[in-house]
Order: C-alpha cells, then sequence, then structure tokens
C-alpha cells in the first residue's frame, strides 16, 4: 500500500494499530478511554523518509513510542521485518530501531561522558571487548562529525547541536535499519538545525537507514520526507508522496497545515487558515469525522459517519469529499 | 511618525568569577506607534536580555548602562524604581517565551490576570474581572469566565499563551515586547496567535517588538528587521531589504540555512554555519563573526566594526562594500 515498492518487504508495518489509555476523571467517576492512536495503518521500507506532521496532541509521539516497542498497541499489530513485534524481544527491536529524541539538553545523562553514552548501547547488547567498543565510539564520533577530544567530556560542556549529534550517534552505534526521529531540530538553532538536517541525509545514503521524521516544521518535512503522511486525532487523514502531498493537498486539515506554513516571504503576510475552533478535546473526540467541527468543507455527512480510508494512485485520504458513495447519499 | 521606544547604546554587562561578561554591546534602535520591529539571532545573541534591559527586570547583579533609553519621551534611566514600576505592565508591557513557566502555578487564570489591572488602575475587583473577560474573548478563548477560575496547568499551551497575551493587553499598552511569543506553539495556532497580535496592533496602535529566531515569522510580521550576533546589531533595515539585499555574511548564511519550498532542492546539503559563537567574556576585539565568516581577511582581527548607516533605517557591520556583500550573496546562491 504505501511506501513499499513491489517485491521489496516493507522493514516496519502497521495494521490498524491503536492505543488506548485509560485517563482517570476523578476518585468517584469511572476512568475513560483516550484513544491516542485509533486504528492507524502505516508501512516503511528501505530507504523511506516518512514525515509525520499533526498538531500536539495528535498521537505523534504515541505511535512513535509503539514503533520502538516501548508502548504495547492496544489493538492491531506492529510487524518488523515481518514477524509480530509483540512477540520480539526488547532487544531484538532495539538493535533494529532506534529514536533520537528532540532535546539534546535532557536525553543525555549528564553524570555519563560523551564516550560512555555512545558506547552504552555496545555494552547492552555485549558487543566486543572494551578496547574494541572504544574504537567503535572514536570511529562513530568520526561519522557525525564529533571530535575525538569530547569522548572524555560531559554533555554540559558541549552546544545544543554538539549534543544533537551524540544522541545520533549512540542511536547508530548498533547500526540500526530504522531511525524515528521525534523532532530532532526543534530544539536548535537555526544554523545547526541546517548541519544537524544536512548530517541525517548524509548518513541515510552512507548508512542505508530509513527514517520516521516526526516533525511540526513543515518546511523541514517537505525538504528531508520522501512520504508524508498526516495524523489528526489519532488518525492517518492522509498520507501521500512528499510532492504530491505539498503540490495538491486532498484533506481539508492537510490543506489548512500548508497554509498555515509561514515561508520567510516578505508581502505576503500572515495566511487566513480559518481553523477557527481549537484542537478539540481527545477525550471527548467529535461524531463522525473528527475533524469536522474545524472543517471549511464540513457537509451534513461528515457529522455522523466516520470517513473511510480511501486509496489510490496519488496516495491515501480519508475524507468524505473524496468519497462518491458519501457524496451520493449527501445528495439524496 | 513619533517614537514609542528609543534605546541608544544600551550595554548589559555580568561579572562573573573569571571577568566580565558583556552579552549586549551598543545596542541602538528606535520603535515606533503601530510598528512591528523585528530582533532576530541565535540563542545566546543577546537578544532577550536586550528585551528585559529594556524592561529593567535584569538579574540584579547584571549592570545596564546605556547612551539614552526613553518611552514615550519619558527617559527610564534616571527613573526611580517606583515609578519604572507604573509604567512596566501598564503603557508597557511583555509577552514571555514560555507560558508554563511564566504563569504562576498557584493563582487562578483571573487572579493574575487582575492583578496588574488593580495594581495600575485601582477600583473594583468586578472592573478588572470585567476587563479580563474581554479580552480572553478577544484571545479567541471561548467561555472566557469559566476560565478565569482555572489554574495555568488544566488549560492547553496555546491557551496558556493567549493568556499571556492577554495579561500583557490588561491595561492597554502603547508598546509590547514579545519574546518568541509562538515558539512553544502549533503551527495552526500561532498563524491565529500573529493575526491576533496584528489585529490588537492595529486596533490600539501599538509599538511591537518581536523578538525571535523564526525568519518566517520575521518575513511576514515584520516592519523593521535588527539581525544580532554576539551580543551586537550587525545589520537593519526594512523587512524588504533584509530578505531580497542581506549585506552582512551572518545574515546571508542565516538565510541559507532553512529550507524554503520552489528555493532549495529536496534532499539537498542546507547551508551552514560552522563553529560557534565567540566567548562574550572579556575584551572583545575586532568582528565577532570573523571566525564563522566565509569572507574574513587580515584586517577583521584588527579594530572592532563600527555600524555602517547607509540610508536612515540602513545600517550593517562588515568591513567590506555593499556592494561586495551583494556578489558574495550572489556567489554563494550558485
Amino acid at each position: 500500500m504505501s511506501g513499499a515498492a513491489p517485491g521489496t518487504r516493507p522493514i516496519l508495518e502497521t495494521k490498524a494499530v491503536a492505543c488506548r489509555f485509560m485517563v482517570s476523571a476523578g476518585m468517584f467517576r469511572a476512568a475513560r478511554p483516550l484513544h491516542a492512536v485509533n486504528g492507524v495503518s502505516l508501512s516503511l521500507a528501505k530507504g523511506d523518509v516518512l514525515g509525520l506532521v499533526g498538531e500536539s496532541g495528535c498521537g505523534k509521539s504515541t505511535l512513535a513510542k509503539m514503533l520502538l516497542g516501548l508502548v504495547p498497541p492496544t489493538a492491531g499489530e506492529i510487524l518488523y521485518e515481518g514477524e509480530r513485534m509483540a512477540g520480539l524481544d526488547r532487544i531484538a527491536i532495539a538493535r533494529g530501531i532506534q529514536p533520537i529524541f528532540q532535546d539534546p539538553y535532557s536525553s543525555l545523562n549528564p553524570r555519563k561522558t560523551i564516550g560512555a553514552i555512545i558506547g552504552l548501547p555496545l555494552r547492552v547488547h555485549r558487543v566486543g571487548a572494551a578496547a574494541d567498543v572504544r574504537r567503535k565510539v572514536e570511529a562513530m564520533m568520526d561519522l557525525v562529525g564529533l571530535a575525538r577530544r569530547f569522548y572524555g567530556l560531559y554533555p554540559s560542556q558541549l552546544s545544543g547541536g554538539q549534543r544533537q549529534r551524540v544522541a545520533i550517534a549512540r542511536a547508530l552505534i548498533m547500526r540500526p535499519e530504522l531511525v524515528i526521529c521525534d523532532e530532532p531540530t526543534s530544539a536548535l538553532d537555526v544554523s545547526v538545525q541546517s548541519q544537524i538536517l544536512n548530517l541525517l541525509q548524509d548518513l541515510r545514503t552512507e548508512l542505508g537507514l530509513t527514517y520516521l521524521l516526526i516533525s511540526h516544521n513543515l518546511a523541514v518535512v517537505e525538504h528531508m520526507a520522501t512520504r508524508v503522511a498526516v495524523m489528526y486525532l489519532g488518525r492517518i487523514v492522509e498520507e501521500a508522496d512528499t510532492a504530491t502531498l505539498f503540490a495538491t493537498p486532498r484533506h481539508p486539515y492537510t490543506q489548512a497545515l500548508l497554509a498555515s506554513v509561514l515561508t520567510p516571504e516578505p508581502r505576503l503576510g500572515l495566511p487566513d487558515i480559518g481553523l477557527g475552533a481549537s484542537f478539540p478535546n481527545p477525550l471527548d473526540p467529535p461524531p463522525g469525522c473528527s475533524f469536522h467541527p474545524r472543517c471549511p468543507q464540513a457537509m451534513a455527512v461528515c457529522r455522523s459517519v466516520a470517513p473511510r480510508p480511501l486509496a489510490d494512485a496519488a496516495g491515501r485520504v480519508e475524507c468524505h469529499l473524496y468519497d462518491e458513495a458519501a457524496a451520493l447519499e449527501e445528495a439524496s | 511618525m513619533s517614537a514609542i521606544l528609543e534605546v541608544e547604546a544600551l550595554d548589559v554587562k555580568i561579572p562573573l568569577a573569571h571577568g566580565i561578561l558583556h552579552p549586549v554591546r551598543k545596542v541602538s534602535f528606535s520603535v515606533a506607534r503601530g510598528e512591528t520591529f523585528c530582533i532576530v539571532g541565535e540563542s545566546g545573541c543577546g537578544k532577550s536580555l536586550t528585551s528585559l534591559a529594556i524592561m529593567d527586570l535584569l538579574p540584579k547583579r547584571a549592570q545596564r548602562t546605556a547612551g539614552r533609553l526613553a518611552f514615550a519621551g519619558t527617559d527610564l534611566l534616571g527613573l526611580a524604581a517606583r515609578r519604572m514600576e507604573d509604567i512596566r505592565g501598564d503603557r508597557m508591557a511583555m509577552i514571555f517565551q514560555e507560558p508554563m513557566t511564566s504563569l504562576n502555578p498557584s493563582y487562578t487564570v483571573g487572579n493574575q490576570l487582575e492583578e496588574a489591572f488593580l495594581r495600575h488602575r485601582g477600583g473594583k475587583r468586578g472592573a478588572a474581572r470585567e476587563r479580563a473577560v474581554f479580552l480572553l474573548e478577544k484571545v479567541g478563548i471561548s467561555a472566557a469566565g469559566s476560565r478565569l477560575g482555572q489554574y495555568p496547568h488544566q488549560l492547553s499551551g496555546g491557551l496558556r499563551q493567549r493568556v499571556m497575551i492577554a495579561m500583557a493587553l490588561m491595561c492597554g499598552p502603547e508598546l509590547i515586547i514579545a519574546d518568541e511569543p509562538t515558539t512553544a506553539l502549533d503551527v495552526t495556532i500561532q498563524a491565529q496567535i500573529l493575526h491576533l497580535l496584528a489585529a490588537l496592533q492595529r486596533e490600539f496602535d501599538m509599538g511591537v517588538v518581536l523578538i525571535t529566531h523564526d525568519l518566517g515569522i520575521v518575513a511576514r510580521v515584520a516592519t523593521r528587521v535588527a539581525i544580532m550576533y554576539a551580543g551586537q546589531i550587525v545589520e537593519t533595515g526594512t523587512v524588504d531589504e533584509i530578505f531580497s539585499r542581506p549585506l552582512h555574511p551572518y545574515t546571508q548564511g542565516l538565510l541559507r540555512c532553512i529550507p524554503v519550498p520552489g528555493r532549495t532542492r529536496r534532499g539537498e546539503h542546507l547551508g551552514s554555519i560552522p563553529g560557534l559563537v565567540p566567548n562574550l567574556v572579556g575584551e572583545q576585539r575586532g568582528c565577532s563573526f570573523r571566525n564563522r565568516c566565509p569572507h574574513e581577511f587580515a584586517a577583521c582581527a584588527g579594530s572592532n566594526v563600527a555600524l555602517k548607516s547607509l540610508a536612515p533605517e540602513r545600517a550593517y557591520r562588515c568591513l567590506l562594500s555593499p556592494a561586495q556583500c551583494a556578489t558574495n550573496a550572489l556567489e554563494a546562491a550558485e
């Protein structure tokens, strides 16, 4: 369906995966379910860079945690290399899938040296003797552009960009296939951000990596991704290859998201995106299409019937506007 | 154009154990009523300290000096603390970057909104409450009346930021200093908040100083722009000039770092500015940007580089001629 060219098996596949949390509503009331991720089907083929975009609270990070094997899905299944992830050992998953987090100030242990931080995965997986570990760590530091003299330093002695390079080195030292980058450059300055993005591009070609890139910076996603999935309230509402999605966004939510991007072009002024109402309460999602209260093109059917996923050559979209059956119902 | 804020040769110095840190160095600018003046720079360039120095909110050990610092014609330098308190929060207000840390978690939203109004305008709590509800509605918060009893932790990030903006507007200020007001927000909410600020600015003819590192925001909202690097303004100009004819190598570098649809090719390398910002402890000699500049030559290390004025609103801090800077920009683009 998505991403995988015929003949290549996807590295990672999710099938209608869902994650539900029970949220306490107070001492004497029953806990209510929160569907953080609600039936997401994605697939990542080797070499893909899948951009995942959406507002905060839409379930991006919960999805990322499930893909890392940190949170078990409450429904559906995740296939890693064709095998069910639920049956796999945590260590085996960590060998193939690694994360890079947003904030290089909190994702590194301040009491460990750079060498110890980058080398930790080697020790966890019991790879090589001590001298071997040092050699591997130094080779990795060369690869991500960290001077070897940083080996004995602590994270507090490094700049933000250097720390993010440490996080990247730690993620890559076991040579994973898939790297989940959760907002990898949001905490960084503009000039450092471009260096890290360039590094991620180089590593991808050099090591044949596959990325899941979670970001709210759509300019970055457009620059890096080969495919883009748009998430809204736990569902993927549109998915297409990057050029198609940015040239002809189909879902009204995608259209609004793209319209809200402030490109550095003076004279254009501020966009009027007309998304009026704020993000709905995920504990109490609207009936029908969950986007309908904010949708400028909402029809009667949107208020009661949830749209079904429609796949075609251009990609996948979940919207009644593109569903002929729903259009017929609307007309009758 | 009457200036609402005039800053001349503003200096901030912080004595440390191993020398004097000089994070803001001879910064001068002025802001007119109804204008949006953007200060752009990366972390550590002194943009936030500049705003705190104007508001007289610097940490105790920081020393502020300036040739002139005037708000609506009133000199702020010699002003008694008490008189400054009368102006701050009333006629000039500040929107901080982190709504999570700048709201008091143990007071209700209503309490915090009303506080400044009662301090400056006095009167009954009822009037303050009315004003708070009016402004919360204005910033797009539904059910404003019921929000007054809520605590900051009960609100989402976007709502907290709107509360911060409403709080800054409580007394109808003539000048707002907004330090990264939308950095923590989603793009959809960012656009709404900026719209709102622009609408309120028109309505009340406010001067706005917007501090940001996001060049997209700058392009869309600024009237004039100042680029800061290592505590100094390195280039000023109208927003069109800065984006179409950047002169300083740092400005040019920044503009090449960001992916722009249609200009940067997908997947290709973005421009970057290698190196780190200089340490601002102790005396600085020569151009602060020279260690990262692709066009550095011997004279850059010599004396300090002055800000060269080309037109009333246009200046840059580089030894190269404007023509040479323009040629460099063209060559780098190829």
